[in-house]
């Protein structure tokens, strides 16, 4: 069993601390312990947030007082904390035994460049390439959705080529177009909702890829693969009017 | 039953005790600000816990009622009247057909909450009524009330029902355009509402990387609640030119989970106080995490209102939390109790626990 840290994040949840850094290894654990809570939750579980290298799990500390347990609790284990630490304990272990199922690949279609790319070719001059050699970089690159946060169904995505990386703009964006898809340091995204924010912006997708109305919002979760493929702007329009009519 | 707004106030939205299941999705909890007041207040109209009603801030909205309703406001006490006479907090209070109910300006606390018998119907959105306004979705088309708007609210429970029919029939003998029982929440379940609370908090994952001077002045200190504040979080001011709160050494933190209460660092060294509308992670330090409890006595300070901290450990904290929820408990029996002495006899009765 890889070593693993328990702390309170205050008096309603559990931080379970999985590892240091950010790389695929942490994060299959991470993965494997949202896969435990989930076909094994404990009574009082309200919901968990994986990221990079933790999960942090919430609970209701009334309910986990009063569930009743067959053994009789030593004084300290009374406390709603220590009983959640315990049964966390326990299903770390199960996860050991658990395999995960192979991740998902999703294709995101992405219209680069011109309106809907206003630093493409700021993004290709600070790389020294072409605005076309960007583009091909970046739609040749398969990503690992490290975590979703920050806005509904932002993905962290891990793994896109440093030879396109590039610095996010000294002054945020007041307002970034819903499935503009941007680059800032070494990562690349998509944002989901109208936000402001920082991110060379090098093109747009169609995709929804948050959908507060359906029963699973983001489009993307923890641990999928994800490929970006160019389309023409024509090709985007389309996509969009159809997006629109099954609304 | 219709509600119109005749004046939205300065932000009213519909609430509820917040969309819980999806953080895993990057959807922010949300949900009422004051999630005991709202909690108590739909008790008082015979609703479930999580039933939506209306949130008000600072300035609060007028309403016109088209048919009878039974409603409790709590929280804040934004001043509200019905036909001009003073509406008491913290008790169901009967509205004949056309009431117009004006909340204006906050007296004491912040924010008001309005439950209405049956709570207000709108299409829940991943489980939840709430309002979230930076995603736009929830509550009423994901956005504040705006003068014009209608709300319709779902049928009245049966105890709900009773206690309507009791208190019209008292209406006619008062001299009131309104009419309440004898009876109203205890003080002993109302937080210590003020507006220069004392905040209990655990440490949080960062708090030893703070040098401790800066541990020094995060228990000494009056922060001041600044005007860059909102449903998503306050910023605090330390008073002070140098940065406040200093880490012994640069940190280069990866983003994980936050929540409502926890008390981040960014470099300025000011704190940032995470409410209701936090986002799911966050990459600043964490140098403190509020009790459960006390979040009720942050959600009813003002912008200019001091607050400080003090610690408690995570036991303590637990301990108080279900204290508060043994009151609650209590309360609900109460509730039944009382209306069930109030059925059978037609003479006022006190309840006992809750009076």
């Amino acid at each position: 069993m890889r070593p693993y840290q328990l702390t309170p994040l205050g008096d309603t949840a559990v931080v379970v601390r999985l590892g240091e850094r950010i790389d695929p290894d942490t994060q299959r654990q991470v993965r494997l312990l949202a896969q435990v809570l989930d076909t094994n939750p404990f009574p009082g579980l309200v919901e968990y947030t994986p990221t990079f290298t933790t999960v942090t799990v919430y609970y209701d500390p009334l309910h986990v007082r009063q569930t009743q347990v067959s053994t009789p609790l030593r004084e300290k284990e009374r406390m709603p904390y220590e009983r959640v630490c315990r049964w966390l304990q326990e299903r770390l272990e199960a996860s050991e035994e658990m395999s995960l199922p192979d991740p998902r690949t999703v294709e995101i279609p992405v219209c680069y460049g011109g309106d809907f790319g206003p630093d493409l070719a700021y993004v290709a001059e600070h790389n020294r390439l072409s605005p076309q050699e960007v583009i091909d970089i970046h739609a040749s690159g398969s990503y690992l959705v490290y975590l979703i946060g920050f806005a509904p169904g932002f993905p962290y995505l891990g793994g896109m080529s440093d030879r396109i990386a590039a610095p996010r703009k000294d002054t945020p964006r007041l307002q970034i177009p819903v499935g503009s898809v941007g680059i800032a340091g070494q990562q690349t995204g998509v944002y989901p909702l109208e936000t402001p924010g920082g991110w060379q912006l090098i093109g747009r997708t169609p995709l929804p890829l948050f959908r507060p109305h359906d029963e699973q919002p983001s489009l993307l979760a923890e641990g999928d693969t994800v490929r970006f493929y160019p389309i023409t702007r024509a090709e985007y329009d389309a996509w969009r009017q159809k997006e629109g009519s099954t609304r | 039953m219709t509600l119109h707004v005749l004046k939205p106030g300065l932000l009213t939205t519909v609430q509820d005790l917040g969309r819980h299941g999806y953080q895993k999705d990057g959807v922010v909890v949300g949900g009422a600000m004051d999630a005991h007041a709202l909690r108590l207040a739909n008790l008082l109209v015979g609703n479930a816990e999580q039933a939506a009603g209306l949130e008000m801030t600072l300035v609060g909205a007028t309403l016109r009622f088209d048919q009878a309703a039974l409603i409790a406001l709590g929280g804040g006490d934004l001043t509200p009247t019905v036909n001009g006479q003073p509406v008491p907090l913290w008790r169901p209070v009967y509205l004949p057909a056309d009431s117009v109910l004006e909340l204006k300006a906050a007296r004491t606390g912040c924010r008001a909450y309005l439950a209405i018998a049956g709570g207000l119907d709108l299409p829940p959105v991943l489980g939840s009524r709430s309002t979230y306004l930076r995603g736009g979705f929830g509550g009423l088309e994901g956005r504040a009330l705006q003068e014009g708007d209608t709300l319709q609210s779902s049928t009245p429970s049966p105890t709900a029902q009773e206690q309507m029919q009791r208190l019209q029939a008292r209406l006619a003998k008062e001299d009131l355009p309104f009419a309440t029982p004898a009876w109203s929440v205890s003080q002993d379940l109302l937080p210590a509402y003020s507006s220069h609370p004392i905040i209990r908090v655990m440490r949080g994952s960062e708090f030893d990387k703070f040098t401790s001077a800066s541990h020094e002045h995060f228990f000494q200190t009056a922060f001041r609640v600044t005007p860059q504040s909102d449903r998503m979080g306050y910023r605090l001011d330390g008073g002070t030119k140098q940065p406040a709160l200093q880490l012994r050494e640069p940190l280069e933190l990866i983003s994980e989970a936050v929540t409502m209460g926890t008390i981040q660092v960014p470099a300025g060294g000011d704190p940032i106080l995470l409410m209701a509308d936090r986002q799911t992670t966050g990459g600043y330090p964490k140098i403190a995490q509020v009790a459960r409890v006390d979040l009720p006595l942050l959600a009813q300070v003002m912008p200019g209102a001091d607050v400080r901290f003090v610690e408690v450990s995570v036991a303590k904290a637990q301990e108080l939390l279900l204290r508060r929820e043994a009151d609650v408990a209590r309360f609900k029996q109460g509730l039944r109790l009382n209306s069930h002495a109030d059925r059978s006899s037609s003479q006022r009765s006190e309840a006992t626990c809750i009076a």
